[in-house]
């Protein structure tokens, strides 16, 4: 391993480290005002659909995202595996089975 | 999953979202491999800086032998949102140890915080650090593996998503922002409803001037304000 991968890796380390570490020990510290309560209440709903959403497009620099058809399809049944189930486990099997079919029939 | 607040419980709770784990972990592996990282390489970079999407920018940076405060400055803005879920989380520990909270920052991720917020809804709105040590140490060990066995893997397994696994991850956030939908109580169905779909529609518009990783953190800090703005007023 040469030092530029060493150094790399640590600092890259450091750097999200102190990104998870630092808000748990403002917060310990600090009275949190109520509005930024409220606002960071909206962090789950908010983070979660973008991170959902960030999946199914496709960024192509300087022009409007395409879409990826292949995770927008098998997401049909894991959205429907969850509303029958209620179960994480059935969405995350239903949805691997999904694109496991869709890559097999080749659609996407 | 249940109230219960236990290490054990904690492992327990996590299982569901181990699979989106393996599944990129393995990728992670097989693409570090292809790029001629040792396994060392791999299983430092998983130790240390554990992070699904930084790893594979970093991996690719390296590559390109990219200068160092370039992959950094890459690394920081992608897990930037790692900030604003750990305020978010914070405070349900406030009255917990400095050493509780280091622990449980250190090694939280999209899919635990994720994951507590859910079991928020079970527990009359409480957290324990053992629980999340329990989810965290378990999730962690198995990201490390993962990118190890795809590393060696890498000669064998030339293309990891044809069985569908890199779906995990994508199935995983399906659920639990589902489940965080339904079990919410605090906000209405309806209010929670419109700030996905204002973040949907942001992201689309954000990702024409921005790549996903940046679109997300912009998305998620407007559907915040969003939120606040449309919530009834007390």
């Amino acid at each position: 391993m040469t030092n530029y991968i060493l150094i790399t890796i640590l600092l890259a380390g450091l750097v999200t480290w102190l990104s998870r570490v630092v808000p748990f020990a403002i917060i310990k510290n600090l009275t949190v005002p109520r509005w930024l309560i409220n606002f960071l209440s909206f962090v789950p709903v908010a983070i979660m659909t973008a991170i959902f959403i960030e999946s199914l497009l496709v960024y192509h620099a300087g022009h409007w995202p395409g879409f990826n058809l292949e995770n927008i399809y098998a997401s049909i049944p894991a959205i429907i595996a969850g509303v029958l189930t209620k179960s994480l486990l059935a969405v995350v099997i239903t949805g691997v089975i999904a694109m496991a079919a869709i890559r097999l029939l080749g659609w996407g | 999953m249940n109230a219960d607040l236990t290490f054990r419980s904690g492992l327990k709770d996590v299982i569901p979202t181990l699979f989106g784990y393996i599944g990129v972990g393995l990728a992670m592996g097989i693409v570090a491999n292809t790029s001629h990282l040792s396994v060392l390489v791999v299983l430092l970079m998983s130790l240390i800086v554990y992070a699904g999407s930084a790893q594979f920018i970093i991996i690719s940076m390296l590559l390109a032998g990219s200068p160092i405060s370039a992959i950094v400055l890459s690394t920081f803005l992608i897990n930037s949102r790692m900030i604003l879920m750990s305020m978010s989380l914070a405070r349900y520990f406030k009255q917990d140890s400095l050493l509780n909270n280091i622990g449980i920052g250190s090694l939280l991720t999209d899919e635990t915080f994720a994951l507590s917020m859910n079991k928020l809804n079970q527990t009359n709105h409480q957290l324990k650090p053992n629980w999340l040590h329990g989810a965290n140490l378990l999730a962690y060990a198995i990201w490390a593996l993962a990118t190890v066995v795809g590393c060696l893997l890498g000669n064998l397994i030339t293309d990891p998503n044809q069985f569908g696994l890199d779906f995990a991850v994508v199935g995983m956030f399906i659920g639990l922002l589902y489940l965080q939908m339904i079990t919410d109580r605090s906000k209405p169905i309806k209010l929670q409803l419109l700030v996905v779909i204002f973040v949907a529609i942001m992201m689309y518009f954000l990702m024409r001037w921005f790549p996903g990783n940046i679109a997300l953190l912009i998305a998620t800090l407007l559907g915040c304000g969003f939120g606040m703005a449309v919530s009834p007023h007390d």
